[in-house]
């Protein structure tokens, strides 16, 4: 089984404000876009972070070949328990995902 | 109508940019430079305490380099959240920082600054009148929690940036605003197609991030009746459609709306044509008005932190971390009780193991065993002296605490004298909502002053 980093270009997470954070996934091509875009379950991907499916949004935008996920953070950034300040360690979780 | 032109050297004074591209820059020409000074991205420290993030040294060095080239160009410069969180006191410091390049420079300058901090007692008003809206998702506030915040910022937008333009200010000084306000500004009082303005402002808001080599730093963007063009300054750097329309994606939950004060940018319909190897045009994004509301930031004090760190090593410890770090967890929690008489309302202790799940908390999905881990101690009290205390308490068990019973007591690694790290105060961001205006200026304050060589004597 490949995970989603061997089929694409570069899984990036970032803050969206102190609030949410977005997980833009890299396709790198058209043929890897049509590949991923079925293969990325999206209530899989609510899974992995912990997030209710109902939160996670989605865009699957061709011209760029980037499939987007944003959702709210399981903690606000900053916050006691938070661990990842910018947030960029959620890609890892993405990446490694079996497809 | 003729364009206009905005030059932006770096996505946040700080940074860095290139000196070479910002002369290109100058010498190509531009009707005002704009650069942002802040973010909520490092956290809500700045915000809690009204400080600035970078070194004041790197900041001066910058300003002084931007200070140049405005005084070359004749046009305004303006600074958007200025000293990280856009606090009154950072914009005070930073209007300190260009009082001294003033007059080192010998520069006589009019010096707006814009002032976004909020009186909690008028926003703790405005929620008892419904004023004050949460935005999604957004913590649960009262008005006497919003009483308690340590700051409370507003999102200024363009309106009050082209009124402290309108002063005839040679450099502005603006507190907390949305990263594309500065940008955006100018052009709209010239008559720059909404959705381009907008549009171009957010793509340049980040300097040369929308191009191939982002640490050069600087592009210009260049706005007219129909739609906006980019180009990056440094000659090794390009703008592609790829590079350009990508960075609607960068720290944006939606890639193809943005909301600001007074209304949205919808990029759906926008088109990215390149006009050769470097420079790049967009038309057909749209401004969508709406209700006149702010965006509101808040801190508030969350306790004080002390931390301590230790290293276990042993393989039997390391195979046996989570085990270890629990009953640690539990004789800390009952020796603090016995000694120092203090409860779950005081303080917490957080035991996270550097190694296996140090970043990713509950959701990580990997199980390597690794060569050692790192125990890092969180003690968070409602007192600093407590946290220090309950640190102390526990710097002999982090150091010797056995997996069981009958066994040698251990010694684990620490890599510093003294074990425990008192962090102060630590804060947590406490608003996201939104505060309608009926006039924009209403939640803002203009100051302006003269100052450098001819400066009036105070």
């Amino acid at each position: 089984m490949p995970l989603l980093r061997d089929l694409t270009r570069k899984v990036a997470a970032k803050n969206a404000g102190p609030f949410q954070v977005t997980v833009d996934v890299f396709c790198g091509s058209a043929d890897a876009f049509a590949r991923v875009v079925p293969a990325l379950d999206t209530a899989r991907v609510a899974g992995l972070f912990g997030v209710a499916p109902q939160l996670m949004r989605r865009f699957d935008i061709p011209d760029l070949h980037v499939v987007k996920f944003s959702f709210p953070r399981p903690v606000v950034q900053g916050s006691r328990f938070d661990r990842d300040m910018h947030g960029a360690q959620f890609a890892t979780l993405l990446e490694e995902l079996e497809l | 109508m003729p364009a206009t032109h905005v030059l932006v050297p770096s996505g946040v004074l700080g940074l860095g940019f290139s000196l070479q591209a910002l002369e290109r820059g100058v010498a190509m020409g531009a009707d005002l430079i704009a650069i942002d000074g802040g973010s909520t991205d490092s956290g809500p420290h700045s915000l809690g305490t009204g400080r600035s993030k970078y070194a004041r040294a790197v900041c001066k060095a910058e300003w002084r380099a931007l200070m140049q080239a405005r005084a070359a160009l004749g046009v305004p410069l303006v600074i958007g959240t200025a000293g990280t969180s856009g606090t009154d006191e950072t914009v005070d410091w930073m209007y300190g920082i260009t009082e001294e390049l003033a007059a080192e420079l010998g520069q006589s300058l009019r010096v707006a600054r814009l002032h976004s901090s909020q009186p909690p007692a008028r926003i703790a008003e405005a929620l008892r009148w419904g004023r004050v809206r949460p935005l999604s998702p957004a913590p649960e506030i009262t008005p006497e929690g919003v009483l308690g915040l340590a700051n409370i910022v507003a999102l200024a937008g363009v309106e009050q940036i082209q009124a402290a333009l309108a002063t005839g200010a040679d450099i502005v000084i603006a507190g907390r605003c949305t990263d594309t306000a500065i940008i955006a500004a100018l052009p709209l009082m010239r008559g720059a197609h909404p959705g381009a303005a907008w549009h171009g402002a957010k793509i340049a808001e980040c300097g040369a991030l929308c191009s191939t080599h982002p640490g050069t730093g600087v592009v210009r963007v260049s706005f007219d009746a129909a739609g906006f063009e980019v180009e990056p300054m440094a000659r090794e750097a390009a703008c592609t459609q790829h590079s350009v329309s990508a960075h609607m994606l960068y720290e944006n939950a939606d890639p193809f709306r943005l909301y600001e004060p007074g209304g949205h940018l919808d990029v759906t319909a926008a088109r990215y044509t390149a006009l050769d190897a470097r420079r790049v045009r967009v038309e057909g994004s749209a401004w969508v008005p709406g209700p006149y509301t702010v965006k509101l930031e808040g801190a508030r004090l969350a306790g004080y932190q002390t931390t301590l760190l230790a290293i276990l090593r042993e393989a039997r410890y390391v195979a046996h971390a989570r085990e270890w770090a629990a009953r640690l967890h539990a004789r800390l929690l009952a020796e603090v009780g016995a000694k120092l008489g203090l409860g779950p309302a005081d303080y917490d202790i957080e035991i996270r193991l550097i190694g296996l799940d140090a970043a990713m908390g509950p959701l990580e999905t990997r199980t390597a065993q690794p060569a050692e881990v790192g125990a890092l101690c969180l003690v968070t009290a409602t007192r600093a002296d407590w946290a220090d205390e309950i640190a102390r308490l526990a710097n002999p068990y982090l150091l010797h605490f056995p997996l069981t019973e009958d066994e040698p007591l251990p010694t684990f690694a620490f890599p510093w004298s003294p074990a425990q790290t008192s962090r102060g105060a630590l804060y947590e961001f406490a608003l996201n909502h939104v505060l309608a205006l009926d006039d924009p200026m209403e939640a803002f304050r203009l100051t302006v002053t003269e100052v450098g060589a001819h400066a009036p004597v105070a």
